[in-house]
């Protein structure tokens, strides 16, 4: 139990009245990969959303049990939103680089925390665009715009941009589904080399995805939980039919 | 019945005619404007003062003038304009509050500006005692201007995608911060572009002016910047007639044996003035955009 770094307790999530998260119980282990996987709409993208609680953004959402980050609550009156957002970062869907060069896209997060040193900042960025896996692709044009790139390599500068805040949690909501086959296996090694240093949880609709790099997956349907195992159970002998019938492609 | 193809080469014919026509008449007026009053053009027509009954006057005070209220107008309402849009667009919840607001900030745009001269007239001139003075000018040209300002700056903000504001704030960036350090920075050249073009409209403004900075252009001493002085350039208090306001006046009551002269140079002069502006807005615009994304 001590292990948990992440824990939720009875997550009911409403848009207006209906209903998109159904009591979700759901606990993350410090380090490894967790895919959440399901039909679209089943609430996968919701719950990863809760995490660090990007759904306030949208009007009218309400939110009922515990998400319990280390001990603290994430929810609880005095949370406060930016410290948790800098120790559960997040990636997006869409590859979103800031409109400015790589270098400044990388440190913008240390340089608006106050971080002025030169030789710090470069050290940050040189560390971080290395473990996002794209240094040696963009290390002699740092200065250039992060938009030049190509998709793969804009996403990745994305996670280096989340790496530099150096957060305990990432998530990621379908990192690769706008990107090609190439730039996505990118990605995925990327995610690999990353599990040893930060509790990954992603989202993704590439099931072959989910059991090539993750270490525990959870199967989402209609708002609720289904299953959650090592994934290989998930995908070699779930213990729910419904998952199996995902699995094999009976459906979703 | 005419089959689908004459029909598709009709109403096609009939588009051109009209946008050629909407062509046709904008580079007759120009053409008309630029032949009749460029001939007058001199640096001695750009610099020298007003004359009231002889002719060889120039409009140097009434050109200094306008640029002076325009920047002071400007300064004026582009904090307000960006405040506002930066309210309504990235924190007001839409409610009957923003509503209203929006639809002030509708009515305001479509008034008359013969209108808000009047009510500047009223409120800064008699009732603030300002006078009519440059100030009093400036803050009508704020009315005048800030609708647009405001409605331009919030479309600036809506060109940046919400994937941006995301990104900031999973990166635990304050609402704030995500606004000041990434939003704005992205949204700074289509923020330009549309407070160069506003300020051409404010350029060419003479109706709200007329009754607030006054018809009359005293004459400056341009080796005294001292802002308390009356007859220097940097006073506030002082009445100043614009380039737009002299034009309006020659022609209902320039008694002026060249006073057809001054008024096509000054016309060509303002119009000038603002193609300069729009030719910037577009070119600074493009510009910064390709510095910042370098795309």
């Amino acid at each position: 139990m001590s292990k948990e770094i992440l824990t939720t307790q009875d997550l009911h999530l409403y848009y207006g009245d209906k209903e998109a998260l159904k009591g979700i119980n759901l606990n993350f282990d410090a380090k490894g990969i967790t895919a959440l996987i399901g039909p679209s709409g089943c609430g996968k993208s919701t719950y990863l959303r809760t995490l660090n609680r990007m759904n306030d953004l949208i009007p009218n959402v309400t939110i009922t049990g515990t998400i319990k980050f280390k001990d603290q609550d994430l929810y609880a009156p005095s949370a406060d939103t930016v410290q948790i957002r800098k120790e559960i970062g997040m990636v997006f869907q869409q590859p979103n680089p800031f409109p400015f060069s790589i270098y400044d896209n990388v440190i913008y997060g240390l340089r608006i925390a106050g971080e002025k040193d030169k030789e710090k900042l470069d050290a940050v960025v040189e560390k971080s665009l290395r473990q996002a896996a794209v240094w040696d692709e963009v290390k002699d044009h740092l200065h250039e715009s992060a938009l030049a790139l190509s998709g793969g390599q804009q996403q990745r500068v994305c996670i280096a941009r989340v790496l530099a805040v150096s957060p305990e949690i990432i998530l990621l909501d379908e990192p690769t589904s706008a990107l090609d086959p190439v730039s996505s296996s990118q990605i995925e090694t990327t995610l690999l080399n990353l599990r040893h240093d930060y509790t990954i949880i992603t989202v993704t609709h590439n099931l072959q995805q989910a059991s090539r790099i993750a270490d525990r997956t959870a199967f989402f349907m209609n708002g609720e939980l289904v299953e959650v195992d090592q994934t290989k159970n998930i995908f070699m002998n779930p213990a729910e039919k419904q998952t199996e019938d995902y699995i094999s492609g009976r459906f979703g | 019945m005419m089959n689908p193809k004459t029909q598709n080469k009709v109403a096609i014919g009939t588009l051109y005619g009209v946008a050629g026509l909407v062509v046709l008449i904008l580079l007759a007026l120009l053409g008309y404007i630029l032949v009749s009053g460029l001939p007058q053009l001199s640096w001695h027509f750009l610099t020298a003062p007003a004359k009231a009954f002889l002719k060889g006057g120039g409009v140097g005070v009434q050109l200094y003038n306008s640029f002076y209220l325009l920047i002071l107008a400007m300064l004026i309402s582009f904090p307000i304009a960006l405040g506002a849009a930066i309210y309504l667009y990235e924190y007001a919840k839409d409610n009957w509050v923003t509503t209203t607001i929006r639809t002030a900030i509708e009515i305001l745009s479509s008034l008359p500006s013969v209108v808000v001269g009047l009510f500047g007239f009223l409120f800064f001139v008699v009732k603030l005692r300002l006078g009519f003075s440059i100030l009093s000018g400036a803050f009508a040209l704020t009315f005048f201007n800030l609708p647009l300002l405001t409605r331009s700056i919030e479309d600036s903000l809506r060109t940046i995608d919400t994937t941006q504001r995301e990104g900031g704030l999973a990166l635990g960036l304050s609402r704030w911060e995500t606004v000041t350090r990434v939003i704005l920075p992205a949204a700074v050249p289509s923020i330009l572009t549309g407070v160069i073009l506003s300020a051409g409209r404010v350029f060419g403004e003479a109706a709200a002016l007329i009754y607030t900075a006054g018809q009359s252009a005293p004459a400056l001493d341009f080796t005294d910047w001292n802002p308390f002085n009356i007859s220097s350039p940097l006073n506030p208090m002082r009445p100043a007639e614009t380039l737009a306001v002299h034009i309006w006046k020659i022609n209902s009551e320039g008694i002026m044996p060249d006073a057809k002269a001054i008024s096509s140079g000054s016309s060509a002069v303002l119009v000038l003035a603002i193609l300069l502006f729009n030719f910037a807005a577009r070119y600074l615009g493009k510009r910064l955009y390709k510095r910042l994304t370098s795309a």
